[in-house]
């Protein structure tokens, strides 16, 4: 494979040129740990922005951040840190998962994959903290959309629609980006679910509630297991945790207020601020359905309460490990691989008799996810004009071309 | 006055055809013919522009919103999607020969969903209407534009409303979780539901603030939120608004996002004192009011921190909300400041732009100095969190050429907005108004990136033109590919 490395946002327009005119479609690499994320490409040209590189401003009393697409994520969360902010949505880091040692994760792909850890149900994706770029379209310009600013409705909304693009659309150059106060303490509530409770019901309870949940999970026994934490890993059974985050009387008081709500339905712990951040990573990162790694990897975003049934109809049909997010909305599912569509046909069924959602086919070897619909099937109408907003960014599909959808 | 896309004659001779084949797909009362009841429709909260339609039509389902709209592609005739009218940016204005194609009989809650904290609605259900059918269990539809009584949530997803809460609970973007939407041809498109993001682009987010430019929606799932126990809210005065501005980037700093943070300028807040006698301040060049939201423990604790922030930054006045009755009176000033402008003056007209709030004072200083230039008077509400600046201009549309240099003196305030870092609008939307300035922001290639977007919703131009866009192209001349075989130079750049 060859490439090309810039360092500007005219280098990548350069290339994007020469790729039109030569027909030689790109991959966009930036830190590449995403890279197994999607169908295979079939391309033999790489454009690595990972040059692009470094923060342009930081001003955290605007509460926005701007820098270069290729900047590494760390870089950002440790300049955010040194003023007490964040990414609020909780950036996961799948390169455990994907079974990858790339380097580091950047802001332009976190940003491209819409990214979205267990905050999600109270902070948003990544979409939601994406407030303007500059990027380069598929006909080899420099444009920019979106502003600098937290509130901003001047033209249309382009910030979304490259937000979970995967690269598709433009190669993102510049992002400015919404930040948030990190929370000053962190508390989690667990419940040792005993054989015969609904975990469900209780997590949407205490989301439900006033106390302001910033998580809300659930793992089964056999992953429980896995965990770092002790009072998760020890518990021989399933472990519902809820979280809440804030100023410190504010979360100590909300966390003694949960605590009731949960311990009506068995055995309650609290975690303190360590072990708390332990097992939220693990939680997001999906690192405790890492092993092993033959296992296919899916993540479904689904109605909260049809989490529990849906997990169920799959489990019925094909052995597999889960770990439920997002008060039940969102299903992470390890699957054995004997199955050669990697379960797709048995989680999809499922998926549709419990009112839809999406579901993702997060890790697979390439010749499934090469065969396999990686990303959810569209409908006719809905996948005819995805492909038209394809077009209207790059006609020549230069850019990512099938790496969420064939022709797309 | 911004010049709306030259009617089409042909299609105008063709009226009474029109109205006859939209009387077919919606019957009975549905189309709206005469020209005393089309007069209702001819403007919108833009007020200085008026526009009758050519002809109204009020389906009540998505079939029909569907059967009007491929009519209508398929007969080259122009339409512009409404729902209660209150745009302050011209969103809804009507075009002479122009379909207008009203939500209001999409007026029915169709789910509450507690269980998965969220409701889904027609489009012509009003945004405060929502937070009434769920108040009774404790939960609310957070985006609170001033408009809500009478906005509906149709409206709200085109022009992605905001509203005082938006910094600490979003815009409408962040608060809607599906649509279903009819395209121009006809088509009927599902986006999202009640699951979190999108399977494929994230159309949802594109269509929330696209202005009714790309598809008309027929119907949205919201989140709902519960309602937190305990709100207070302190009136903070200052000397002026340098002060005033530094005490809210010293909150934010301090790691407080309040649920509402308002700053009033002097002559807004003698307008609301005399209006509604909230008991603000007249000594104070600035008024702040600043709101706490959460458990008690929360609020408690953060209100003590924000006024000795004040305190520190020269507050000279600060009085701390001691029951819900007193909190509501703080804010009824607020909320009653376009009105309470709209006695001391014969006409107003409200902006909206957003500024980095480190440019407050010279966006100020230089906004008294056009006010001067200008010889019209300007009055400042602004939403201080978020930067989202609402000045008002006092005018007389009865004096010749009054309206005019209004609007010159508004559009010099964008273009100011724009210069130190802004943008040209918050919350209002691009609509009719600020369609022409659209180049102080973006050059022609941001332009056309989005007009090629349209194309792929809407290639004919049919749906909403004139607004957004301040020159109209046609989908084949944007489309077209320059592409020079052989005569690229290869990148000069390191390879691997």
């Amino acid at each position: 494979m060859e490439g090309y490395r810039a360092a500007t946002a005219k280098d990548v327009a350069e290339v994007v040129t020469a790729a039109l005119a030569g027909a030689q479609p790109l991959e966009i690499l930036g830190g590449g740990s995403k890279r197994g994320i999607g169908r295979p490409l079939q391309v033999e040209t790489v454009l690595d922005v990972s040059g692009l590189s470094g923060i342009i401003d930081y001003e955290p009393a605007e509460l926005v951040l701007t820098a270069r697409a290729g900047t590494p994520l760390a870089e950002i969360e440790a300049a955010l840190h040194a003023r007490g902010q964040m990414l609020a949505f909780e950036p996961p880091d799948w390169r455990g998962l994907l079974g990858t040692d790339a380097s580091a994760p950047t802001l332009g792909g976190t940003i491209a994959c819409n990214l979205a850890g267990p905050r999600r149900i109270k902070s948003g994706a990544a979409r939601d903290h994406f407030l303007g770029f500059e990027a380069v379209n598929g006909r080899g310009e420099i444009f920019r959309a979106g502003g600098k600013v937290v509130k901003n409705v001047t033209g249309y909304d382009l910030c979304k629609l490259f937000a979970g693009a995967y690269g598709t659309l433009g190669v993102l150059t510049e992002l400015s980006v919404k930040v948030l106060p990190r929370p000053e303490t962190v508390r989690t509530v667990l419940l040792r679910v005993a054989e015969g409770v609904a975990w469900q019901p209780v997590l949407a309870e205490c989301l439900n509630s006033p106390h302001e949940v910033s998580g809300a999970a659930y793992l089964p026994g056999a992953v429980a297991g896995r965990s770092r934490v002790a009072a998760v890993a020890g518990s021989g059974g399933g472990i519902a945790a809820v979280r809440v985050e804030g100023h410190t009387p504010s979360a100590t008081y909300r966390a003694d207020a949960i605590t009731p709500i949960v311990a009506a339905h068995g055995e309650t712990e609290q975690l303190g601020a360590e072990d708390s951040a332990v097992l939220w990573r693990e939680i997001g990162d999906a690192a405790l359905l890492a092993e092993p790694a033959a296992h296919a990897v899916w993540r479904i975003s689904l109605t909260p309460s049809a989490g529990p049934a849906f997990a169920e109809a799959v489990g019925n049909q094909a052995a597999c490990d889960a770990l439920f997010d997002w008060g039940g909305g969102l299903v992470w599912l390890a699957i054995g691989a004997e199955s050669g569509d990697a379960g797709a046909a048995v989680v999809r069924e499922a998926l549709g008799a419990q009112g839809g959602g999406h579901a993702t086919l997060m890790r697979a070897a390439d010749a499934v996810r090469a065969s396999v619909a990686v990303f959810e099937p569209l409908a006719g109408p809905l996948a005819a004009l995805t492909a038209r907003v394809k077009e209207s960014f790059d006609p020549l599909r230069v850019l990512n071309p099938g790496r969420m959808y064939a022709g797309v | 006055m911004i010049a709306m896309p030259m009617p089409d004659a042909a299609v105008l001779a063709r009226r009474a055809e029109i109205v006859n084949a939209l009387r077919r797909i919606v019957p009975g009362e549905g189309v709206i013919d005469s020209e005393r009841e089309r007069r209702a429709y001819e403007s919108d909260g833009l007020t200085a522009y008026r526009q009758l339609p050519m002809v109204v039509v009020l389906p009540s389902t998505t079939a029909q919103v569907s059967q009007v709209l491929k009519y209508c592609q398929q007969h080259n005739v122009r339409v512009v999607p409404r729902g209660a009218g209150t745009s302050l940016s011209g969103g809804a204005l009507p075009l002479a020969d122009g379909v207008l194609l009203g939500l209001s009989k999409f007026n029915r809650i169709l789910d509450i969903d507690i269980t998965n904290r969220c409701a889904v609605v027609q489009p012509g259900v009003t945004n405060l209407g929502i937070t009434a059918a769920v108040s009774d269990r404790g939960f609310y539809y957070a985006p609170d534009p001033s408009s809500q009584i009478a906005c509906t949530i149709g409206g709200n997803v085109a022009e992605n409303s905001g509203g005082v809460h938006c910094l600490k609970y979003g815009l409408t973007t962040n608060n809607v979780l599906g649509i279903e939407i009819v395209l121009m041809n006809g088509e009927v498109v599902r986006l999202g539901g009640k699951h979190l993001d999108a399977a494929g682009y994230d159309l949802l987010g594109v269509m929330t603030g696209s202005e009714g430019l790309l598809g008309v929606v027929t119907e949205v799932t919201v989140r709902l939120l519960r309602k937190a126990p305990t709100a207070r809210a302190i009136l903070l005065g200052f000397a002026s608004t340098d002060h005033a501005g530094q005490c809210v980037a010293d909150i934010i700093a301090a790691g407080i996002i309040p649920g509402g943070m308002e700053m009033m300028d002097q002559p807004a807040i003698h307008a609301a004192e005399d209006f509604v006698n909230a008991g603000y301040p007249r000594d104070v060049e600035a008024l702040l009011i600043v709101e706490l939201d959460g458990c008690a423990a929360e609020v408690d604790h953060l209100i003590e921190q924000v006024e000795a922030i004040a305190l520190h930054n020269g507050a000279f006045y600060s009085r701390i909300s001691q029951s819900e009755a007193e909190r509501e009176l703080f804010w009824a000033g607020r909320k009653a400041a376009f009105p309470a402008v709209g006695r001391i003056s014969p006409d107003y007209y409200c902006m909206d732009g957003t500024i980095p709030r480190r440019a407050l004072s010279r966006v100020l200083a230089r906004m008294r100095e056009l006010s001067e230039q200008y010889g019209l008077r300007v009055v400042n509400v602004f939403h201080a969190g978020d930067g989202n600046l609402h000045p008002m201009i006092l005018y007389d549309a009865n004096k010749p050429g009054e309206l005019e240099r209004t609007e010159e003196f508004g559009a010099d305030i964008l273009r100011l907005c724009v210069e130190v870092g802004g943008v040209l609008t918050g919350e209002h939307g691009v609509g009719v108004e600020k369609r022409d300035l659209m180049d102080t922001m973006f050059t022609e290639i941001d332009l056309n990136q989005q007009q090629r977007l349209k194309c792929a919703f809407d290639p004919d131009g049919l749906l909403n033109p004139g607004k957004m866009f301040p020159r109209l192209h046609r989908c084949a001349e944007l489309g077209r590919m320059h592409v020079h075989q052989g005569q690229t130079r290869f990148p000069d750049l390191p390879r691997f």
